[in-house]
C-alpha cells in the first residue's frame, strides 16, 4: 500500500491521486455549499418561528434509514438518460450528495435556534430589536456551535457517500478503491481506502478549527463553565 | 417494477434479508455490550471521559467504504469475509454508544444515587439495579439511532462483494434494471422501521414506571 502511495505514477496523469482528491473536495464543497443555501435558510425559518417542526424531525429520520447506495444507483439510472456525456453520472450523484447533506444542517440549525437562551432573545425585543435583528445579531450567533456541529456531521456524510457514488463512475477517491475492486488490487483499495479516511479525519479538524475561531468567546466561556459544573455534580453523585 | 422478477427470485431475496437482519443485529448486540462498561467509566471520570469519547468520536469520522477495506489489513480476513462488515459496524456501535450510556448514566438523578447508596447498594449492584434501568430512555434513543444507521450502512458492503440486500443494488445496476433497487431500498426501510419498533417496545418492557398513553 505503502509502495502504491509512493509510485510516482499514481501521482501524475489525468486519473492522479492528486486530481482525484481535488474532484473529491470539489464534490463535497459543492454539494455542501448548494445543502447549506436550501438547509439553513429552512432550519432558520423553523427555528425562529417553531412552524413545522414535526417536519424536521420526519425528514430526518426518514433520511437516516434510507440506503445511501440504493439511492446514488436509483436516481443514476433515473436521470442518468435526460444527459449528455459525463454530466449523467455527475449530477444524479450530486443530487444525493445535497440531499443527504441537508438533514444534518437543517435539524442542526433549527435545534441551535431553538436552545437560544429565551431570555437572550427577550432582551433583544425589549430592546426593540426587529425579528430579522433578533434572528441575526443574537439566534444565529448563540446557534453557532451547534450549526457548525451540523455542517461536520453533513460533511463526513458526503465525503463518505462521494467514495460510495464512484460506483456509478463519479471520479474522487472512491475510484481507487472502486477500481481496485474490479481489478483485484488491494494494494489500491486500500491506499484509496487510507487517502479517504485522512481526508475525513482533517476535514474533520479544520471544521473543529473554524469553530474554534468562529464561535463568541461569550459563548464559549459560558460552555467552559458548564461542563467545569458537571464533574462536580458527578462527584457527589458517586461520593 | 417487474412483479415476475420479484416472485422468481423471493427465495434469494429472503437470503440475502436474513444475513441484512444479521449484518445490522449483531454489530448492536456486541457494541451495546462494549459501550456499556467504557460508557460507565467515561462517565465515572472526567480525564478518561474525554479521552474515550474523543477517540471513539475519531473513529466514527472514518467512512464506512474505507474501513471496510482497510480491516482485512488489521485483522488479516480476506476481503469478502462478513467478519469484516462486523467488526467494522460494531466499532461504529461503540462509538455512537459510549457517548450514549455516559450521558444516559449522567441523567440519573444525584437523589435516586444517593437514595440507593443510603439503602446499603454496592456500587455494581446499584449500576445494575438502579442507574441502569433508569437511564434506559436515554440508553434506548442512542440504541434506535445505531439500529437505523446500520441498516443503511450494511448496505454499502455490497460494493466489496458481502453477501445482504445492497447486492440487489449493485445488480440493478449492472443490468440497468429497477426493480431489484427498488425492492432492496423498500426492505431495507421496512428492516429499519421494524428494528427501530423492537427497540422501542424493549425500551417500554424494560421500564414498566415511565408514563404512558392511557387506552380507553
Amino acid at each position: 500500500m505503502i509502495d502504491y502511495l509512493l509510485d510516482p505514477a499514481h501521482w501524475t496523469g489525468s486519473d492522479s491521486i492528486g486530481t482525484l482528491l481535488v474532484q473529491h473536495l470539489i464534490y463535497t464543497g459543492l454539494s455542501l455549499l448548494v445543502a447549506a443555501v436550501i438547509g439553513v435558510p429552512i432550519g432558520l425559518y423553523v427555528g425562529h418561528t417553531g412552524k413545522g417542526t414535526f417536519f424536521i424531525a420526519g425528514v430526518a429520520n426518514a433520511l437516516r434509514a434510507l440506503p445511501t447506495l440504493g439511492l446514488v444507483i436509483l436516481l443514476v439510472i433515473v436521470i442518468a438518460p435526460a444527459f449528455a456525456s459525463e454530466l449523467a453520472f455527475v449530477i444524479p450523484s450530486l443530487i444525493v450528495l445535497v440531499l443527504l447533506a441537508i438533514p444534518p444542517i437543517m435539524t442542526n440549525t433549527y435545534a441551535g435556534v431553538r436552545a437560544v437562551d429565551a431570555a437572550a432573545v427577550d432582551a433583544a425585543v425589549g430592546m426593540g430589536y426587529r425579528p430579522l435583528k433578533v434572528l441575526f445579531a443574537v439566534q444565529v450567533p448563540c446557534a453557532l456551535p451547534l450549526i457548525l456541529s451540523g455542517f461536520r456531521g453533513a460533511t463526513l456524510q458526503v465525503i463518505s457517500t462521494a467514495t460510495i457514488a464512484a460506483y456509478v463512475s463519479l471520479g474522487g477517491l472512491g475510484r481507487l478503491i472502486i477500481d481496485g475492486r474490479a481489478q483485484n488490487d488491494y494494494d489500491q483499495m486500500l491506499a484509496g481506502a487510507v487517502l479517504v479516511a485522512a481526508l475525513a479525519l482533517l476535514v474533520d479538524l479544520g471544521i473543529g478549527l473554524i469553530g474554534r475561531f468562529a464561535v463568541s468567546p461569550g459563548l464559549t466561556r459560558r460552555r467552559i463553565r458548564a461542563t467545569a459544573a458537571q464533574p462536580v455534580l458527578a462527584t457527589t453523585a458517586t461520593a | 417494477m417487474n412483479l415476475d422478477w420479484i416472485v422468481r427470485e423471493s427465495d434469494s431475496i429472503l437470503v440475502l434479508l436474513v444475513w441484512h437482519l444479521g449484518l445490522s443485529v449483531v454489530p448492536v448486540v456486541i457494541g451495546l455490550a462494549m459501550a456499556l462498561p467504557l460508557g460507565w467509566v467515561a462517565h465515572r471520570s472526567g480525564a478518561f471521559k474525554s479521552v474515550v469519547l474523543g477517540t471513539t468520536g475519531l473513529l466514527y469520522t472514518v467512512p464506512s467504504l474505507a474501513l471496510f477495506v482497510m480491516l482485512p489489513s488489521i485483522l488479516g480476513t480476506r476481503i469478502l469475509d462478513p467478519l469484516n462488515v462486523v467488526v467494522a459496524l460494531t466499532v461504529y456501535t461503540v462509538a455512537l454508544l459510549v457517548r450514549t450510556v455516559s450521558d444516559g448514566l449522567d441523567s440519573v438523578p444525584v437523589e435516586t444515587v444517593q437514595a440507593a447508596q443510603a439503602m446499603g447498594y454496592r456500587t455494581l449492584q446499584r449500576l445494575v439495579s438502579v442507574e441502569l434501568p433508569v437511564a434506559v430512555p436515554v440508553i434506548a434513543a442512542g440504541l434506535r439511532v445505531a439500529v437505523v444507521s446500520n441498516v443503511s450502512v450494511v448496505s454499502i458492503a455490497a460494493l466489496i462483494g458481502t453477501q445482504q440486500l445492497g447486492l440487489l443494488f449493485t445488480q440493478g445496476a449492472q443490468l440497468r434494471f429497477l426493480t431489484p433497487i427498488i425492492v432492496g431500498i423498500v426492505l431495507c426501510l421496512v428492516l429499519a422501521v421494524v428494528l427501530d419498533g423492537l427497540v422501542v417496545l424493549l425500551a417500554r418492557r424494560l421500564t414498566p414506571w415511565t408514563p404512558r398513553a392511557v387506552h380507553a
